[in-house]
């Protein structure tokens, strides 16, 4: 267990839990404000890759993919609202997991029937498409520190939107008192048409960041879409803070326990057996995480003040 | 009205009853119009049914009267399946050990996980059930000896003293009929007794309950427990009817399905759980043969139905019904 | 009302569950099941398995072994108690001579059981435990694949007739996974730099890369299939491994994955029993063949196996008078393999598994597309190492 090692897998961590944290900032902040339960926020993930590949192919630019990509995904996604999810906001949470989870069976077959059920590829651009040498002995792949950029900028650009502007006024104000904020006059409505086209780009984003190192294929969302409940139910429902500080927690302890488990298990038994439940108690270590934050703080990390 | 809305008037109108009768007088004389048909085909369909009806009854109990909706139930009939397995695969077949067992396991794991998960409430308590649930169907997966994530064949079906009861598919279904009737009854009469009032009320107003002086954590540990035990049973069952088990039993996906099949039949009336879960199964099987694209049509339908079918099957017909009488 | 409604639910399902086929007359037609998986991102290896079968059909001009052929196919989704509901509907609805399928392995063993007791024969076109393959062989259930552990010992042959010093060995952890390791170590006999095993579906593969590149190992081993064999192999390149250590596999660069993985695989290895340039007028058609029909796709391995199940079956009928009601002359019959398979040599063993040569393949770049090329036999007329526990003959 080198120290070099050590460091790559915190960089690795670092980015697993940007990526979740792209996510889950979307579904916290619908969550929060709308009191909606969002389980088609992966799809949006998925269909963010899917339309990346497929403008990629027409235009032959990953960044004009990108961006067609996130304008095709907001126009999806508020046509999704526009038809089926602004008929769900008033109703109770179950109603609203059954309703999107429908959406999520139906767009994992459509995108099965448009584009084939063959994992497709996006290419890295080609300019970071390389690795670099952080310090002797230690290589990184150029694109997985660009996805942490990314991640780290959009988050302070929501830490910004979120604290220095109306509309983050209204956002946080919602959060904990919908009914107050609505009684002053507010267009709730079109508050949360905003709040849902935001979410649904940030999902859009991750997915095409994601894309050139994960295959792209139907139903890519449904694992990170629990990843993504589990995260922001430990950093506390509504809190863009609790998010963020939730999903950097899960990324590293996911990903420093895949590649240690095994290792600190062989202190204690014989390696045999060490390799083959290493694995299944890596997997089972977020949930074990999750299982305890509740226990002791039943409302997660960073409960959404006001907010019963 | 919404579906979370306190449930259904409880209440043992006449008209319940016929359709509690209508309904199983239908599922006991399947095996004699199958006998016209594929009999082992659909007498191991209609098993299926049963057997998530059982698991479906539990959750309904929790979700529609409890208010505790639960997101990792299938690790209770994975548990109860494993149970039959892992007794099975050393030489225990006979089900005078492996029902109860099976039943005292998961009760033990409803028990155990619930003093944790009651602790939280609302969309927390959704994710703490799910937790566990992952939890158990990662510890089946890495159990080598027992096929880990590919599963395992049962060497045959349970015994019961000795005598191989379940040979023949048919003592199978009226047993599971018989289990599925039982598990019916018995929550209704859970339901309807005092306890069942404080379990009802502590959902509507946990604060009010505390305060007349129950201890609401207790009531809805015991009743976690008894769901959890519906779901041991329910596994136990399955196990028998597919005579193999595999940790696919208890994914999350899984347990979204039965609150699916509860929400399908309507929440709270616990025979809608039968009717969801017969719904449910069979809409699959008839659309799968249909298409191989048949969940284009079954996704749209889960949005329609809550769009426009408030109270699922059972609400449909009753809404149906009240819009005829009135003309 | 309520019951009313119930009633024709049940109604329906009863009607649906027995006469929507048709009448039952109609022997003339040959029913094969098909029990492959067709949702969820596995759905690309069950269509190739589809689409391989349905072309054997095709073009034998719609009939095998002189008689019309009906392919009822299910879906089973993955999950291993829809698979048993489907494989009863089949024998016992449907009531199919044969049924072809799966494509996993956990779903073989879900379905063995209520598929042959009543004497319908099973072909499986992929997964081959080794549990059939030795003490609970079938003389009902055929392989027109290879037991799950061949391919992985080919490529443990090579290493270590290649020279190989120190690989890095990996699998995702399920009994496939483990298969696949101890088949490598089989006749691998050096020092392993690491062996490890990854959750199954895992997805990011840094963690195990940058062990990789800090163990020092000169090649690596893996067996991830599907989307896993995707991810890794794009990160592998990315990580800048691929000019630095050996890449041998087993299912993972294949015709399934390579649309995907495009000029990241390059190069590497794989072990197989069967490759699309596989040199025999047979092949060529049928490779030829496939492209035509399937819009351009090269066939992988599942569906070539799946059009020898086809041919099989062909063959053992032609043999029998294309009558299936005496089983045990069609078994008889089809323990001969009459046919000639796209991979050239084939018999059955003893525990109905196939006895067959084995090549290192190596990735190629056809036109615009990528496809696997046989470099080099590694193994002739190899036999399982599974079949001296099986008690038939």
């Amino acid at each position: 267990m080198s120290f070099t090692l050590f460091i790559v897998q915190t960089l690795n961590g670092l980015q697993f839990g940007v990526l979740l944290f792209l996510i889950a900032a979307g579904l916290t902040l619908v969550f929060g404000v709308m009191d909606f339960i969002n389980l088609a926020h992966g799809v949006q993930y998925m269909l963010g890759a899917y339309l990346a590949v497929m403008f990629y192919a027409l235009t032959g630019s990953f960044v004009l993919a990108l961006i067609l990509a996130l304008i095709a995904a907001l126009a999806f996604g508020l046509l999704l609202e526009f038809t089926v999810f602004r008929h769900l906001y008033d109703r109770d949470h179950l109603e609203q997991v059954i309703a999107t989870f429908g959406i999520i069976i139906f767009l994992n077959q459509a995108v099965k029937v448009v584009w084939g059920a063959a994992p497709l590829n996006l290419p890295i651009p080609e300019a970071l498409a390389g690795t670099v040498q952080l310090m002797p002995g230690l290589v990184y792949p150029v694109w997985r520190l660009v996805i942490i950029a990314s991640g780290l900028i959009v988050a302070l650009m929501l830490y910004l939107l979120v604290s220095r502007t109306r509309v983050g006024m209204l956002v946080r104000a919602g959060a904990t008192h919908a009914r107050i904020v609505s009684a002053l006059g507010v267009d709730i409505r079109r508050l949360f048409m905003i709040v849902f086209g935001f979410g649904t780009m940030l999902a859009a984003f991750a997915g095409v960041m994601i894309a050139p190192i994960l295959s792209v294929e139907p139903g890519m969302g449904d694992s990170v879409l629990i990843l993504a409940f589990v995260v922001i139910v430990i950093g506390g429902i509504g809190s863009m803070r609790g998010a963020f500080m939730a999903a950097l927690l899960i990324g590293l302890v996911d990903t420093l326990g895949r590649s240690f488990m095994i290792d600190i298990l062989r202190l204690v038994m014989p390696p045999s057996p060490a390799r083959t439940v290493g694995p299944a108690i890596a997997s089972m270590l977020i949930y074990v995480l999750m299982a305890l934050v509740l226990y002791f703080r039943p409302a997660g990390l960073f409960p959404a003040k006001g907010r019963s | 009205m919404s579906m979370l809305a306190p449930a259904m008037p409880v209440r043992r109108s006449a008209r319940t009853e016929i359709a509690v009768a209508a309904i199983f007088i239908a599922l006991a004389l399947v095996p004699f119009a199958a006998a016209y048909g594929a009999q082992g085909y659909i007498l191991s369909l209609f098993v299926r049914v049963m057997v998530f009806a059982i698991a479906a009854l539990a959750v309904d109990f929790l979700c529609g009267f409890g208010g505790l909706i639960t997101f990792g139930h299938a690790a209770f009939i994975g548990l109860g399946a494993y149970t039959v397995a892992i007794a099975g695969a050393h030489g225990v077949t006979d089900m005078a050990i492996t029902l109860p067992l099976a039943i005292l396991v998961s009760a033990l794991f409803a028990y155990v996980t619930g003093t944790i998960c009651l602790r939280t409430s609302g969309v927390y308590f959704i994710m703490i059930t799910l937790a566990f649930g992952q939890m158990a169907y990662f510890i089946a997966g890495s159990l080598a000896p027992y096929g880990g994530d590919d599963g395992i064949t049962l060497p045959a079906r349970s015994t019961l003293f000795g005598l191989a009861v379940f040979k023949d598919d048919r003592a199978l279904y009226y047993v599971t009929l018989g289990f599925l009737a039982g598990a019916y009854f018995l929550l209704r009469a859970v339901v309807y007794s005092r306890f069942g009032r404080v379990f009802r009320g502590a959902r509507e107003n946990p604060t009010r309950m505390a305060t007349i002086g129950f201890d609401v954590f207790r009531y809805q540990r015991i009743g976690y427990v008894i769901a959890g035990a519906l779901g041991g049973l329910a596994g136990f069952l399955l196990a028998n009817a597919t005579e193999f088990v595999s940790p696919a039993y208890m994914s999350w996906q899984r347990s979204g399905e039965l609150i699916i099949m509860v929400i399908f039949g309507g929440l709270g009336t616990l025979y809608g759980a039968i009717v969801g879960a017969a719904s449910f199964l069979l809409l699959e099987e008839v659309l799968a043969g249909f298409t191989e694209n048949w969940k284009l049509i079954f996704g749209p339908l889960l949005v329609l139905i809550v769009l426009f079918a408030r109270g699922g099957m059972v609400g449909l017909v009753t809404s149906i019904k009240a819009r005829l009488t009135r003309g | 009302m309520a019951n009313k409604l119930l009633m024709s639910v049940a109604a329906a399902a009863i009607m649906v569950a027995s006469g929507a086929q048709g009448p039952a007359f109609a022997q003339e037609k040959l029913k094969i099941g098909v029990v492959t998986t067709l949702s969820g991102p596995a759905a690309v290896l069950g269509q190739q398995l589809r689409n391989g079968l349905q072309l054997a059909v095709k073009d034998n001009g719609g009939k095998l072994g002189g008689r019309e052929v009906e392919l009822i196919i299910q879906d089973d989704e993955l999950k291993p108690d829809v698979a048993v509901s489907k494989a009863k509907a089949l024998v016992d609805r449907d009531k199919v001579d044969f049924v072809v399928g799966p494509i996993f392995s956990n779903i073989l063993v879900a379905i063995m059981k209520p598929v042959t007791e009543g004497g319908t024969i099973l072909i499986s076109p992929n997964a081959g435990t080794s549990n059939f393959a030795g003490k609970d062989c079938n003389p009902n259930f055929f392989v027109t694949s290879y037991q799950n552990d061949q391919n992985h010992e080919v490529m443990g042959k090579y290493a270590q007739d290649a020279g190989i010093k120190k690989p890095f060995i990996m699998a995702p952890n399920y009994p496939a996974g483990k298969d696949s390791l101890s088949g490598f170590k089989r006749f691998y006999k050096g020092e392993l730099a690491d062996e490890i095993y990854v959750p199954l579906n895992q997805l990011d593969y840094s963690a195990e890369l940058s062990k990789i590149a800090a163990s020092g190992a000169d090649a690596v081993f893996v067996f991830l299939p599907g989307g896993m064999g995707v991810n890794f192999v794009k990160q592998f390149r990315q990580a800048g491994l691929a000019d630095k250590v050996k890449f041998l596999s087993a299912f993972t660069v294949d015709e399934s994955t390579l649309p995907a993985q495009k000029e990241a695989a390059l190069g590497f290895f794989g072990g197989a029993n069967w490759a699309p340039d596989l040199d025999n007028p047979q092949n060529k058609k049928f490779v030829a063949g496939y492209e035509k029909e399937y819009g351009g796709a090269i066939p992988g391995s599942y569906a070539f196996q799946a059009y020898d199940a086809g041919l099989l079956i062909d063959g053992a009928l032609k043999a029998t008078g294309g009558k299936t009601d005496n089983k045990d002359a069609l078994r008889a019959a089809m323990k001969k393999a009459p046919f000639t398979s796209l991979r050239g040599k084939f018999k059955f063993g003893n525990n109905n598994y196939p006895i067959q040569d084995f090549y290192q393949v190596k990735v190629v770049q056809v036109g615009d597309k990528f496809a696997t090329s046989i470099d080099k036999k590694v193994f002739t007329d190899y036999q399982d190492p599974h079949a001296k526990d099986c008690s038939m003959k």
